[in-house]
């Protein structure tokens, strides 16, 4: 056909021509209502215009939202499965009523977050890693966190509030990625939402002095996490100080609840490594 | 990486952008002369590009801090010690999100828009649940969807950092109203996703809050 003819002539002159075509899906989908929408005659125009479309942006590369797509994959495997375990424990972890409907909902979610970023991850022409094989304990630092709700509850602050960190460090380098943009900020509020809960619960039970919100560096945990929540006490932003902008009276614990700060990549690692065993 | 990058954005860098803005403002206005009256007449622009993006933000906040305001000044009956302080806390984090946004559009910032609570019974601990609820998660949803509009990488980061303490506000307001609505099925669908509404959708919805009439046909789509 035609379209192929064309394709093929760009790909003389631009091998990576179809990584760039594929990044764009919106672009594609359009494509492919085009042809019921309008004559085929008006085909080629269109034609044309999706490949500009497809050039003029600057998205990311198909590379790296794989790449973005398959660590977040890393981290939903090992929230679904913290949660799938501490639910089996039943009513010896988590108490009956709201707090087990509330672990449940969390848990439900991370359970889908797996199975939509595999879906994405292959629909985007990639292979979704597998699961690693975890250790909640972290080598024993956690010992008891299937077994002691308080235990649980920190590590499950831990890991929300990381994840929050982890998408956001990240989302940076998926600008101009269009629906999966999208995907990836609708998730990284869902996990957000998450850590407020999960800190309200904590307090609720005298387990830490902490609100829904992240102030300074504050785990309420310990210093077994606190490379999770370095960086949070950021004051700063843009260049900005927010302590008491523009005669306003913000505090500095304000100032930097106000402001959730990402990870990078490799802090992010470092703090789940201890929980990957392979 | 990610704090240098945001720190390497300086105030001069949206200063520049702020003054690229304003030229094309004076240019807008300008040719509206010539034209018909469609670009002054419609109410407060926000802009294009990133900088339209900054500025709907910004007219969020600013709804936003407006209300926490009112709360914060004349308690609901009945608050207890612990929702004063957070909601308190609120307000100050929707205050500090309004003049972040104030300080770095600088000249391209919009003005101050006028707001219309009168649907609100603030003496009511439902009534301001409910309007704080539809707000917080109206936020995260406009934060959400306006993502994929913004063009510079540092914006994006930037709103990130602000729509996560959206959605934390957004789970704390729905607990107090009731217990375990954090991330409920009217707003995360079954996929695990929350909810992300474009420019105007969310217009559409403040509007019924905000009586300055807002323009954002020049914010991109």
């Amino acid at each position: 056909m035609e379209f192929q003819h064309i394709i093929n002539e760009i790909k003389k002159v631009d091998p990576e021509m179809p990584e760039r075509l594929s990044d764009r899906r919106t672009a594609m989908k359009s494509f492919a209502g085009i042809g019921a929408k309008i004559g085929l005659a008006a085909l080629p125009f269109f034609i044309g215009s999706i490949f500009k479309k497809a050039y003029a942006q600057s998205g990311p590369s198909q590379n790296v939202v794989l790449d973005v797509l398959n660590y977040a994959l890393t981290l939903e495997y090992l929230e679904a499965e913290f949660y799938a375990m501490g639910i089996a424990k039943g009513t010896a972890l988590v108490p009956a009523g709201a707090p087990a409907a509330a672990i449940k909902t969390i848990g439900d979610h991370e359970a889908a977050h797996v199975e939509f970023l595999k879906t994405a991850i292959t629909a985007s022409g990639g292979t979704p890693v597998s699961k690693p094989t975890f250790d909640f304990t972290a080598g024993g630092t956690f010992a008891n966190v299937f077994s002691d709700y308080a235990t649980f509850l920190a590590v499950a602050q831990t890991f929300e509030d990381t994840g929050v960190r982890a998408y956001k460090g990240r989302a940076a380098e998926i600008t101009g990625g269009g629906d999966l943009l999208t995907a990836a900020l609708n998730i990284h509020s869902v996990e957000a939402r998450h850590a407020a809960h999960i800190r309200t619960m904590r307090k609720a039970n005298g387990f830490g002095d902490v609100k829904p919100w992240i102030t300074g560096k504050e785990s309420g945990i310990g210093s077994v996490v606190q490379a999770s929540y370095d960086g949070e006490e950021m004051s700063t932003q843009a260049g900005i100080n927010i302590v008491n902008i523009n005669g306003a009276m913000i505090s500095a614990s304000a100032a930097t609840e106000a402001f959730d700060e990402g990870l990078t990549k490799e802090q992010v690692l470092a703090i789940v490594g201890p929980f990957i065993v392979q | 990486m990610i704090q240098k990058s945001s720190e390497a954005l300086s105030r001069r860098a949206f200063l520049g952008m702020a003054g690229a803005a304003t030229s094309m403002m004076v240019l807008a206005s300008s040719c509206s002369k010539n034209d018909d009256d469609n670009m002054m007449n419609n109410g407060v622009d926000l802009g294009s590009g990133d900088v339209g993006i900054l500025n709907y933000a910004y007219a969020l906040e600013q709804l936003e801090a407006a209300f926490y305001t009112r709360v914060a000044q004349s308690p609901y009956n009945g608050i207890s010690a612990s929702e004063k302080a957070l909601l308190t806390d609120i307000r100050d984090h929707e205050i500090a999100h309004r003049e972040f946004f104030k300080s770095a559009l600088a000249g391209a910032a919009i003005s101050n828009l006028e707001f219309d609570f009168s649907a609100v019974d603030f003496s009511s601990r439902a009534s301001v649940l409910a309007t704080a609820k539809a707000f917080e998660d109206l936020g995260v949803s406009a934060y959400n969807g306006a993502g994929k509009l913004i063009v510079t990488p540092d914006y994006l980061t930037l709103a990130g950092k602000i729509v996560s303490v959206e959605a934390r506000h957004a789970a704390y307001i729905r607990d107090l109203i009731s217990n375990g609505s954090f991330a409920d099925n009217t707003v995360v669908d079954m996929n695990g996703l929350d909810t992300s509404r474009m420019p105007a959708d969310v217009l559409a919805v403040a509007a019924g809050f905000i009586k300055t009439k807002i323009n954002a046909s020049n914010l991109p789509r």
